[in-house]
């Protein structure tokens, strides 16, 4: 069937399916090589084989919870939203969530996700204890940072090339309500976001909206947002009735694709241009609920349509702290000169670096989504140099069309990574659209 | 929220496993009956982490029509709201010229469910209330070459439907009859359905939830279906013999 990652961007055909079964899982490989796939938030190609995608849906079931440690066990397949709405009503929330609650588990793993508590907390990687993975043979190996270390190491970040992750433990993190206090302040350029970053490093959850369109003096104007789960004698009254928040919002659903028209410089310009105003003005301190903090765009079903039918790409690097004012700047006006602003341009301060393959480094990471175009394919390649001058490298669950050069020479961990595949045969049974195109 | 318990007859099927967990969200307790209960395990266990609720096992052989008494009396309590999504298609080639296989869908599909509900209306009744739901099918609305043993069979299960709402309209027990058209589930895995009459189980559960509680009589899940079937079942049978659908 017909398939893409988030962005819609690349689509292809690939021979999908579903098995029930670990037995059934380790029979698939009989078809060659293959790539797990959870709920398809990658943006790009990572969880697509034209020949062989397995999903994981059917590996769906929580399996145990420690009241005392906060250790949940469960499948792969099973999507973080559900398990924000089985534990959150007893006090627990996620110790490290992106930006969506609709990924699963054992994509959260593969990618290593971040959350806007990078900076302290590190990638959901930290939180997890351990690993059951599928490797090459179709046996299933348990790995956690004592048992099989390597192979732990390896997975948490590693796309889903070393093998298929089954089941795992995490971590979550004791919450007394499901509000989030959150202090949010305009800053006017660049310099005035970094720093304001730097001076929040005791923040438990920091982010900034960049606008990306600005130029000159306000080159990187930002609204900076930072956030701490609200205790409950700081809550409230009239909100603590309901604790841990408010009912998820009611979804809307973009049922068709824009027409690429509706996006455009001037467009989005003004949107960026109105929402820092508004944000500005109303900046200050709110008790904003879980679901809006934290996934602001789950309420909008199928958002990914409003970059119009050729789908969409997102541009993201992590750039390290000495380079990254710099490296910043340049791909700010790169991106301003080339008029080609996006709503969704992200700034956030990142700490230690995780797995093998991780994203994360500390230092700042800078995410950008553009309508597909042949004009912004040739401005990404632009920011790809921008990135590899600056000493930076790039998130692999957002990308759908780097280069295997530029991929390679910002990243010499690859080959050590490609090289451990070789040695377990992890490279001929786990294969992906873009593990292939990265050789990795 | 919370409720009395549901029962799931045939909880193997996704279809009842999505209804199960539909009703569980709600905090209703749950009954999985099923062959070989036990390998249900997870689902229970993953229920119970999930939504709270007390959920138990029970071994239910639907064809094995004298065990359903003792089954029905083993279960913890009478169950609120039974669910009954036991069913079974074959292969329509099969199905014609192997009797023993028509037999069998025939069997699961209307024998098996039919005394089985037959027994919890006659519960439900003398308790004074309750509700029953029926997992039919669209095939049932009129039987077709490509799968009239299973239609057959499900046409059936409706009528036997229609005839216990009829009876015990004015006993406090309601009766549902859910027709869903495709259904992306096990039994139609590897089929290729078109993505606009395909319904995926959990959205069907919503859908049935939903029109238990209005007492709604017969819901198609895909409102569309209403109309294909409306259309197929007032084709003239002169021309209807000479149609491949």
């Amino acid at each position: 069937m017909k398939l893409s990652g988030w962005g819609r961007y690349p689509v292809a055909y690939c021979r999908l399916t579903a098995p029930r079964t670990p037995d059934a899982l380790a029979e698939a490989r009989s078809h060659g090589p293959l790539i797990a796939r959870g709920n398809g938030r990658a943006y790009g190609d990572s969880a697509m084989n034209e020949d062989n995608t397995v999903s994981t849906r059917h590996f769906n079931r929580l399996i145990a919870f420690d009241d005392s440690t906060g250790q949940l066990t469960a499948e792969a397949g099973v999507l973080l939203g559900d398990v924000i709405d089985a534990f959150l009503p007893r006090g627990w929330f996620p110790a490290v969530t992106p930006g969506t609650k609709y990924v699963t588990l054992g994509g959260m793993a593969a990618a290593d996700v971040h959350g806007k508590n990078h900076h302290i907390d590190g990638g959901f990687g930290k939180t997890i204890d351990w690993l059951d993975i599928m490797g090459p043979d179709g046996t299933i190996t348990r790995a956690s940072r004592d048992k099989n270390a390597e192979l732990f190491d390896t997975t948490i970040g590693g796309m889903g090339l070393t093998g298929v992750i089954l089941r795992l433990a995490i971590r979550l993190r004791r919450v007394e309500t499901g509000w989030i206090l959150q202090h949010s302040h305009a800053a006017p350029n660049l310099t005035a976001a970094m720093e304001a970053f730097e001076a929040a490093h005791d923040a438990p959850y920091s982010v900034a909206w960049i606008d990306c369109l600005s130029t000159s003096d306000a080159l990187g104007r930002s609204i900076v947002m930072l956030g701490e789960h609200a205790p409950l004698d700081r809550l409230p009254t009239r909100y603590r009735q309901i604790p841990f928040g408010p009912p998820p919002r009611r979804k809307r659903n973009l049922p068709f694709n824009l027409p690429a028209f509706a996006l455009n410089r001037w467009t989005v310009g003004t949107f960026n241009a109105a929402y820092y105003r508004a944000n500005a003005r109303n900046a200050g301190t709110t008790y904003v609920p879980w679901d809006t903090y934290f996934y602001p765009l789950d309420g909008i079903l199928g958002w990914n349509r409003i970059y119009g039918r050729r789908g969409f790409v997102q541009f993201q690097c992590v750039l390290p702290d000495d380079t990254a004012r710099p490296g910043l700047e340049a791909l700010l006006t790169a991106t301003a000169e080339a008029g080609q602003g996006s709503f969704l341009a992200v700034l956030k301060k990142m700490g230690p670096e995780g797995g093998r393959l991780s994203f994360p480094m500390p230092g700042y990471t800078l995410a950008l989504d553009f309508p597909v175009s042949d004009k912004v394919l040739t401005l990404m390649t632009q920011l790809d140099r921008i990135t590899l001058d600056h000493g930076g490298r790039f998130y692999l669950a957002k990308d759908a069309r780097l280069s295997r050069d530029m991929f390679h020479a910002a990243d010499p961990r690859a080959a050590t990574f490609a090289a451990m595949r070789r040695e377990t045969g992890a490279d001929t049974a786990f294969v992906s659209m873009q593990s292939e195109r990265l050789g990795l | 929220m919370s409720g009395g318990a549901v029962l799931i007859l045939g909880a193997r099927s996704d279809i009842g496993m999505a209804i199960a967990r539909a009703y569980a969200a709600e905090g209703h307790a749950i009954q999985l009956a099923a062959r070989k209960a036990d390998t249900l395990e997870p689902e229970r266990n993953d229920i119970t982490l999930r939504h709270g609720v007390d959920v138990t096992l029970h071994e239910l052989d639907a064809l094995d029509y004298d065990s359903h008494a003792t089954f029905l009396d083993s279960l913890p309590t009478l169950p609120d709201i039974a669910v009954c999504a036991v069913g079974y298609m074959g292969e329509q080639s099969d199905n014609e010229t192997d009797m023993q296989a028509a037999r069998l869908v025939m069997r699961s599909n209307f024998e098996g469910p039919a005394n089985l509900l037959a027994l919890l209306a006659n519960r439900f009744e003398a308790r004074g209330s309750g509700t029953l739901i029926g997992i039919s099918s669209v095939a049932g609305d009129r039987g077709r070459a490509t799968n009239y043993v299973y239609g057959s069979a499900k046409a059936g299960f409706t009528a036997f439907l229609s005839g216990l709402r009829n009876r015990l309209a004015k006993r406090g027990v309601h009766v549902l009859t859910v027709k869903p058209g495709f259904v992306a589930t096990k039994m139609t895995e590897g089929m290729d359905l078109p993505e606009k009459l395909t319904a995926d189980p959990d959205k069907l559960a919503r859908s049935v939830l939903r029109a238990a509680k209005m007492r709604r009589n017969i819901i198609y899940v895909k409102p569309v279906w209403w109309l294909v079937m409306l259309i197929i079942r007032n084709i003239p049978e002169a021309i209807f013999k000479k149609l491949s659908i």
